[in-house]
């Protein structure tokens, strides 16, 4: 038979190349059927937005537990019965000031602090709010709907290390006196990521 | 490695693809593709320092013309091809058609002999280190002056852990740039803030 290496063999399809891997696993004993369907529920069950905005609306109506989720995230919220993976060892929480505007990025792939804030948006995860929010950082956050003044100073964060951040949004001032409850309802993924403003 | 993944800073792309309540996921496969290589982290057959790498190390070309989980399906195969789990024949047989993978690793390193301590405000350059493998320092702070504003527990290094190095544990500084340092006039006012391994950086005095 003569040699075809050299010929050029069309690419398969992404669905194709993903259900070559997971026969293969299969075929290992390596159960991907089952691990899929469980990753499913965390996706879609546990890693959601509401999480992080239990712990926002607890900052905004508990000085104490503020204190501690500046200091120490992960622990703060632990307290919350909410958790993160192991290698995010650290969560650090910026504060929102009516004179500072803190906005998350990750310009070398795509790091969140998934299981509290939710699994990052599709255009998080794009090559333009990664190669611009660093460098362009006010001009993109008004084409994106958030016209920040120019005397509030803005901070971006690259989430290059495995450190997670989540923005701690200004709690609106019509606000006074909500519960809890009704005040994380307001809380959005994209006020935790820093590009809106509740 | 300087790769093409190294977004921060480049210019000349548009306008984010901005909508209200966006989506993580919009094929069913992206999900089976996301669940499949945590398995295989869970399983211990990579870890998230090489499974990033393995996504540095696509050709350009194709790395700007996958998706963000056509990439992480890139890696995936990749590495499972090269830790002997499967082999690029039987993934092309079962695929019917190219599987293309990404492009060899080259070495890592260990940590840095020799760190430095730093307390926040204490002023920091990054070292202007050029490496062939695994590295998280974005090339837009590379030689560049900013300002200690925390530090962060100790992480595995990810310049050795990508590669199988031995190395310790060793924290990040959030350092705080300026983006006139970064970029002079030729960028938002603005900070910038980065979570710089110790081994990247040296005190200026």
């Amino acid at each position: 038979m003569p040699d075809q290496s050299h010929v050029h063999q069309t690419t398969a399809s992404v669905e194709q190349r993903v259900d070559a891997i997971q026969a293969a696993f299969d075929e290992r004993g390596m159960k991907p059927g089952e691990f899929i369907e469980e990753f499913r529920h965390l996706a879609e069950e546990q890693w959601v937005p509401e999480n992080g905005a239990r712990v926002v609306a607890k900052a905004w109506t508990d000085p104490a537990f503020r204190q501690r989720l500046l200091a120490n995230g992960r622990d703060a919220v632990t307290e919350l019965g909410l958790t993160m993976p192991v290698h995010h060892r650290h969560l650090v929480v910026l504060e929102n000031t009516p004179a500072v505007h803190n906005v998350i990025c990750c310009t070398l792939c795509s790091c969140t602090a998934f299981s509290i804030i939710g699994l990052p948006p599709d255009w998080y995860k794009d090559l333009e709010y990664r190669s611009r929010a660093v460098r362009q950082s006010r001009t993109v956050l008004k084409e994106m709907g958030l016209d920040l003044p120019p005397e509030i100073e803005i901070r971006v964060w690259d989430t290059t290390a495995d450190t997670r951040y989540m923005v701690l949004p200004v709690r609106p001032a019509e606000t006074a006196g909500w519960p809890e409850e009704k005040l994380a309802k307001l809380v959005t993924k994209d006020a935790m990521i820093g590009v809106s403003r509740l | 490695m300087d790769g093409m993944h190294d977004l921060g800073g480049k210019q000349g792309f548009g306008r984010v693809r901005y909508s209200l309540k966006a989506q993580t996921f919009h094929e069913p496969w992206e999900k089976r593709v996301n669940a499949l290589y945590s398995l295989a982290v869970k399983l211990g057959i990579f870890n998230m320092d090489e499974y990033r790498h393995a996504i540095e190390r696509m050709e350009p070309r194709h790395y700007l013309s996958a998706s963000y989980y056509e990439r992480s399906l890139t890696s995936l195969a990749t590495l499972c091809v090269e830790k002997g789990i499967l082999t690029r024949e039987e993934l092309e047989r079962r695929a019917y058609g190219a599987f293309p993978l990404s492009t060899p690793s080259a070495p890592g390193r260990p940590n840095v002999a020799t760190r430095e301590h730093f307390k926040p405000g204490d002023k920091v350059k990054v070292k202007t280190d050029y490496v062939p493998g695994h590295v998280r320092m974005p090339g837009y702070i590379r030689g560049k002056t900013g300002v200690v504003v925390s530090e962060s527990p100790a992480y595995p290094f990810p310049d050795a852990h990508a590669h199988g190095v031995k190395a310790a544990d060793e924290p990040t500084y959030d350092v705080r740039f300026s983006t006139e340092e970064l970029w002079p006039n030729s960028a938002d006012p603005a900070f910038v803030h980065v979570g710089v391994f110790q081994s990247y950086l040296e005190r200026v005095v």
